[in-house]
Parts: C-alpha cells; structure tokens; sequence
C-alpha cells in the first residue's frame, strides 16, 4: 500500500465529473481525494486523484479512465519527480489571550490569516499533505471550528507534462456545453 | 417550420440521399460519411437531423416505441421511407431487437424510445448490450432543454441512469451539436470492444431547425483512440511463452468474431497445434468440428475441457476476459499455468486472473503478428490424454448416437431438453443462427448445437438476461432474411417478451420459435436442488396454453411430447412461409444440466452425471436403503454440494 497520484486532463463536457466519480464507485476504487479545476486550455480540465492501493490497483485505476471517451491523458505522477499541494482553510478558536501564540503557529508554517474575528481567526494554508496535518494537529488544542481541503493538486517537475494528445476541440464545441463544474 | 417548408427540404436531402448516401441497401458502405454534402446545405429540424444521421450511418431498421417527448422524431420518419421502424411491443423489446440485430451482422443496432418509462424500458437491453459488448445506439427523447430537472412530466435523468451500462452516452444540449454526438456515437459504439451508446434529445432540440451538415472527415475523439497493433516486444514474449509450452491450451472469446479474426485463430491453433477452448460467447470462433476444437468451457462446459485448462502448462486468452463461469475458483485456477492474454480493452487485462503477457490490440492484427513467426510443431500426447478425458465424458453421455446402447438414466419415452436440442442440430444441418434465452435450455444449446461459423449464436452471456431470446431473434432474422432463425427459449424468459409475437407478426418476421417447456423455472430449480436441499420455492409455474398463446398471436403452432415427433415438427416449422412459427416442447420436468462446477468451485470440481456402471450402482443402494427403513426423526445433516449431487437419483 502506498500513496497514489493520478493526473488526468479530461475534455470539458458535460457529466465529465460524474462519470469520473461514478467510476469510482461501480468499480470499488477508494479514492482520498479528487480535486478538478480548469487549465490554461478552455476545453480542458483537470483532474488530481489521491489513492492509498498497491500498485496493481492503481493500475488499475488508470486503466478504467482511459476506457472513458471524455478523458485525454492520464498521467501517474507516482513515476516522476512532482510537487504536490493541498490547501486548507482552517477557523480557529483565538481569544486575545491565546491569539498570540496561534499567530505563531502560523508563522511557523507560513500560513497565512486572512480573517480576523473577536474570537477566531480564518487560517490560509498550502503545502504537502503532510504539512497541513502537522499544523491542524498543532492548532487543534486551541479548537477547530470549521476547516476544508482543496484535495492535493500536483504536477510533475521541469520539463515532464501532461500530455494532452495534440488535443483539439474536435467541433469547436459551441459555448452551450455546460462546463464540468 | 411549417409542414409544407419540411416537406421541400426533405425533397432536396432525398436528392442529396440519391446521389450521396444513396438507398437503405448500399447504405452500409456509405457509412464513414462519405455522402455528399451540397455546399448550400439545407435547413433541418433537429428531427430530420437525427434521420439524415441513421440514415448516413447505413442503418436501415429502427427498433423503437413512440411518445410525447419523442414525436418530433416519429413524425419527421414519415418523411423518411428508407428507415424501416419497427414497432415492438414494450422498449425492452426494442434494446433486444437492436442487440439481436447488431449481433447477427455486427453493424450497430438501432432502439428509439419517448422519454421517462419509454426510456427506462431501454435499460435492461443496454445493459445485455454492454455486457456483451454489442454494439447498439438507443435515441431516446427528453423532456423540453428548459423543463430538464424540473421533474416536469416523464422526465428522468436517462444519461444519469445509464452511465454505468453504456460505452458512452449524451444528453443533447444545442441542435449545432446534434449530428456531431449521432455521428459519434456511432463511431464509439462500433469501434474498438464495441457497446451501447445513448442519445438522448431534448424535444426543443427535435424541433428547432438549423444548418445540416455532416462532417465527411473521420471522427477524431482526442480521449479515444482504439488500439490496433499489439506491441513488438510482447507478442514475441507471446511466442517466446508457445514455443517453451507443452500443454497449452487457447481460449477464444466473443473477440475472435467480432473482430474477424476467425481464419487467423484456425490458423494458429492449426500451426502450433494447440486446443482451442471455447467461452460461451467464444462458439462460432472457430468450427466446432474443427479437428483443434475441444469444445466449450467453463460452468457447464464439457469435464475434458475443464480438465486441460487445469493441467494446462500455458494458456492463451483471446478476446475473453476470465468471467467467473468460466474460471471458477480463482484462487486454483489453472495454478500451474503461464499465461498470455490479448484483448482490445486494457483494463481486462490482470483484472481477474494475472497474465505474465498482456497484449492490447485488435486480435486480427495481434494474432496476424504472431502467426507471422510461429513455429510448426506436433502436440500429440497433449491430445492424446484430452482424448482419454473426452472418452470418460462420453460414457455420461445421454445424447447418444442411434446405435449405442442408451444411458440407464434415460427411460423410455422420457423427452429430454438436451435431445431436443441435439435434434434440431441435426435437422437443421448446424446451420442456423440461434438466439436462446437463458437457463437449463441455453445450456443445452450450448451443449448439443454445434456451431461452425460466428454471428452464428446469439445468446445474453454477460448478463444472463431472461426475455432477451424472442426479440434478439426477431432483430437478428430481420438483419439476416435469408437465414433460417430459431429462439430456443424456456417457458419461463419466454413469458417475460412474449408479447413480441405481435411484433414478429406484424412485421412478418419468419421466427421459428422453440419453446422448452419443462414447468420450472428450470436452471434456478437445478441450484435449488443441489444447494437448497431441494425446496422448489417459487420455481413450478403453472403455464397457460403456449400452443394457443401463438394462435391468439395467428401464429401457428406445434406441440411436441415425444422424442420422436421432433423431426416431422422441426420440418414442418422450416417449411412454414410467411411468419412467425412455434413449436412447444413439452420436456422432463426435472432435468439437470450437467456437468456443472458449483459456483466459486474449483474449475475441475465438477457435478458429473454417473457413468452407468455408477448409476446402477447407485440404484441398487437406494433400493437396498428401502428395505430397511431409515431413523425417520434424524435431522439430515447438510451436505457439501458435490456429495448432494453424488447421492442424486436421475439425469
Ligand atoms: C430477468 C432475469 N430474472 C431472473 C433470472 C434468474 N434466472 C436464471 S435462469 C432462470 C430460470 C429460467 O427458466 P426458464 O426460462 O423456464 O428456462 P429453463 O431454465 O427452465 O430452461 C432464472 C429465473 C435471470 N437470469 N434473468
Ligand atoms: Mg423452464
């Protein structure tokens, strides 16, 4: 068992998402997280999938996106040098009295406080996985009000891309689809 | 657009039609688009869009059922006489039909359905479809763009309930793209392992008009690209593997016919001298006759069969994707084997059983690769011992040729399932295209219908799917005219379509229709009687009149209760003219179909009929346990399935 990281362009049509997920669940892939968003090509999407399997499995997983006509590329990260990112927004239980010491904290990771309120304060945070779960550990004895994660983005390193296949919008595809989101 | 404007258009695309797509006949090689669009293209509504798009597409028949949302369809066919609709009679009917159709031929097969019910009526013919990866487009109609998620009136979310039983599918979001996604989904459900693909308009869509062009360039799919050539370095791996083994055995699936390469696989196995096993699907691969054939594998295949993939030292997977009927246990399936595994779907390979080569590619041109450097060579004594297996299985055999002395288990006069089937072979010269249902009568069909060439069985594997028969073989006799056709049903899947007499009927389809009427839902009461101690819970049925059910249809038909009426009635029934024919078999009730591996057993752990020395033998027991009477308020004890089996009394 290991941790996987799969990126995927996928064209921007409609349901895009759901036949991802729905893969997921019809062919029992246990997924940590999926994060998509758009890329600097308009019709493009994509999409990061976090998975704790062994090797075979993740296999697996790559094997079944490529069966589905939306997705372009499918790449596994796990094979190259690559950064990976997660994001938090975590509400923080500060009184004047330990405000200080949260500030601290803060300042440690290089997060960022991006809201201030009489008794909380809302904490911007990226790094690896494992970053974000050091800090919540750390803040959580001062009380967590709310708090949620992007799902890890990434990307490989240098001159390794995604390859989108020479893709082009087949059709010009009219501005009528309807976008993955 | 008013009626007079849609009738002038459909003049001008009739002569665009006549000069470009030309007729439903020489449709077909028409079909990559190659039509010729006038540069002054004309306008359309959404409606005559999705004719033009079947029409360029080659299709000729549509198997489908009107209503509101899609009307706009049904009427814009009346201005199109080169699509033959027929008007089933429920919309599973029509996913059948289609799948029948595109079975029969392997052009895609064609259901159109309303909305709602109409829509959902599909699912079960898709889902057959998917399973055996045949390759049918289903255009269902949807409610108004602007109505879609309102729960407006026979609204359902079809794409949503479908995404996971298609190859593809589309809900139809702007007129300019409606030929676009007709013309790809035909070239997804087509190409590569082929499937059912969904369409699904909006009615809004059906109505607008636009500017009707069809791309003459071939569809480019960026996400799609199906493979064709297997990589260098595995296939010599392949042949690498063949040439070390000694005991190998080929297993040939649905691919070996879907993708042609039936002369490539009588090539190999012929070369290399190897046996060639056959999945469910897989019959008609290769001729059944054929000196390399050893027949068909898996739950009911034959023991000799069984037993070679289990002592096989290679095994070469074609276009199969070791289903659970065919491997059993996993865990003890085919242990001491290598294996090669070459199929066009790269997630089929290692899913169920690991392979030491994967080749994905199109089997033509895989096993063209291979045969380009495989080595003749002889394989005696492999055969030889499958030889001494295949003799213990025919010392079972209850299907015997005239001059063999008869199996005990076979009393006079008894009219089994199995001989029914055997008879029908024989009348029919193998040659026919049958379309079973599924229980113990698709078994037996699988058993005593030897097949020569492909297309040739027609038959739900994947899914298993009760009611498919009837309308797959009215869909695959309209694709195939000229071809004599039979559903082999039981009376239980029979019930399920029956209503689809009235289609065959209407459309003057010549079915010859087999019913094997033995009162039991007969496969579930074989496994109620080996694994439930047999309690026969909800399997009798009581049946109507199946020989005046065809006649209320103005079908005629046969009853047959003897062995010996079969011939004159399987004559009569072929030289019938004109229709529809059924002829019921009133068979043994309590029949099994044997040999058959429990599930999850071990492949080579297989429920045999006794040998007649056995049954004897078994016979005398019981008798001698009559005699002295037995403690009658012991609790039985529960038995492993093999040991029911063991103590059973019959055939
Ligand atoms: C739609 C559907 N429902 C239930 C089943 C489960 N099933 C498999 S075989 C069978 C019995 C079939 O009975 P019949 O059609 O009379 O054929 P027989 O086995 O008697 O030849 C059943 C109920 C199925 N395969 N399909
Ligand atoms: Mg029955």
């Amino acid at each position: 068992m290991a941790k996987h990281i799969l990126a995927a362009l996928v064209e921007n049509r409609p349901g895009v998402l759901a036949r991802v997920s729905n893969l997921f669940r019809r062919r029992s892939f246990n997924i940590d997280s999926l994060s998509v968003g758009r890329t600097q090509r308009e019709n493009l999407s994509r999409m990061t999938i976090v998975m704790e399997s062994d090797a075979a499995e993740a296999d697996r997983l790559v094997k079944n996106l490529y069966k589905l006509v939306d997705v372009v590329h499918v790449d596994h990260l796990h094979n190259q040098p690559s950064v990976a990112r997660d994001m938090a927004l975590v509400k923080v239980k500060a009184s004047s009295e330990n405000r200080r010491e949260v500030i601290q904290l803060c300042d440690i990771f290089r997060a960022r406080i991006i809201d201030v309120a009489a008794e909380s304060l809302v904490v911007e945070i990226t790094g690896e996985e494992e970053k974000l779960g050091h800090f919540t550990e750390l803040v959580r004895p001062f009380g967590i009000v709310e708090m949620v994660r992007t799902g890890v983005i990434a990307m490989g390193r240098g001159s390794h891309t995604l390859k989108d296949q020479g893709y082009k919008p087949n059709r010009g595809r009219s501005s009528s689809r309807r976008s993955v989101l | 657009m008013t009626e007079d404007k849609a009738a002038t258009n459909a003049e001008s695309l009739a002569k665009t039609l006549e000069t470009g797509a030309g007729g439903s006949a020489g449709a077909c090689e028409q079909a990559s688009g190659e039509a010729d669009i006038p540069a002054d293209a004309v306008m359309l509504t959404g409606a005559e869009i999705v004719c033009e798009c079947l029409l360029r597409e080659g299709v000729d028949i549509v198997f489908g059922y009107p209503g509101g949302a899609i009307l706009p369809t049904y009427d814009a066919l009346t201005r199109y006489p080169q699509l033959h609709h027929v008007l089933t009679r429920h919309e599973q009917g029509a996913s059948h039909m289609a799948d029948g159709y595109a079975r029969a031929t392997g052009k895609v097969g064609v259901a159109m359905a309303t909305s709602g019910p109409g829509a959902t009526n599909l699912v079960t013919g898709i889902a057959t479809a998917m399973m055996d990866s045949s390759p049918i487009v289903c255009i269902t109609g949807q409610v108004p763009t602007g109505a879609i998620g309102t729960d407006a009136f026979q609204e359902t979310d079809v794409t949503g309930i479908t995404l996971p039983i298609t190859k593809h599918n589309y809900l139809v979001t702007s007129i300019d793209e409606l030929a676009e996604d007709i013309r790809e989904a035909f070239h997804i459900a087509r190409t590569g392992r082929p499937g059912p693909v969904l369409v699904d308009i909006p009615k809004d869509i059906q109505i607008q008009t636009t500017e009707f062009v069809y791309p003459t360039e071939p569809v480019t799919l960026p996400g799609y690209k199906p493979p064709r050539r297997g990589r260098a370095d595995q296939v010599e791996a392949a042949l690498e593997l063949i040439r070390e083994s000694r005991r190998p055995v080929i297993l040939a699936g649905h691919g070996i016919s879907m993708a042609n390469a039936n002369a490539e696989l009588a090539e190999l196995c012929e070369r290399a001298q190897i046996p060639v096993a056959l999945t469910l699907l897989g019959k008609g691969a290769i001729s059944e006759r054929h000196p390399m054939c050893v027949g068909m594998m898996g739950m009911h295949g034959g023991a000799e069969v069984n037993h070679a993939i289990q002592q096989a030292d290679l095994l070469i997977a074609l276009g199969m994707r070791f289903d659970d009927r065919v491997t059993g246990n996993l865990a003890t399936y085919a242990k001491g084997s290598r294996k090669i595994h070459v199929d066009i779907d790269s997630s089929e390979i290692n899913k169920n059983v690991r392979v030491d080569v994967g080749i994905v590619g199109d089997l033509r041109e895989v096993l063209r690769q291979l045969l380009d450097r495989v080595e003749r060579r002889p394989n005696d004594a492999w055969f030889d011992r499958i030889a001494e297996w295949r003799a213990d299985s025919e010392l079972r055999e209850i299907v015997r040729p005239a001059d063999a002395p008869r199996h005990p288990a076979v009393s006079e006069g008894k009219l089994l399932g199995a001989q029914v089937i055997r008879d029908l072979f024989e009348l029919t010269g193998g040659n026919a295209v049958t379309v079973t249902d599924v229980g113990q009568h698709q078994m037996w069909e699988a058993q005593y219908y030897q097949h020569e060439r492909p297309h040739s069985l027609i038959t739900s594997g994947g899914l298993g799917t009760m009611g498919f028969g009837l309308p797959a073989a009215i869909g695959a006799k309209m694709a195939r005219p000229d071809q004599e056709v039979w559903a082999i049903v039981g009376d239980g899947g029979f019930q399920m379509t029956s209503m689809e007499l009235a289609t065959a009927v209407q459309e003057k389809v010549k079915v010859n229709i087999a019913v094997i009427n033995n009162g039991f839902l007969g496969m579930v009461r074989q496994w109620q009687e080996f694994f439930y101690e047999e309690r026969y819970n909800q399997t009798p049925m009581v049946n109507p009149d199946f020989c005046k059910l065809a006649e209320a249809y103005g079908i005629p038909a046969i009853r047959v209760t003897e062995r010996g009426q079969i011939e004159d009635a399987v004559n009569a029934t072929r030289a019938q003219a004109g229709g529809p024919i059924l002829v019921e078999f009133v068979v043994e009730k309590e029949e099994i179909v044997f040999p058959m591996v429990p599930a999850g057993a071990d492949l080579d752990d297989m429920i045999r009929r006794p040998t007649p020395e056995e049954f004897e033998q078994k016979r005398r027991e019981r008798a001698a346990a009559k005699a002295t009477p037995a403690e009658t308020d012991a609790e039985p004890e529960p038995v492993a399935p093999a040991a029911v089996a063991g103590t059973r009394f019959g055939v």
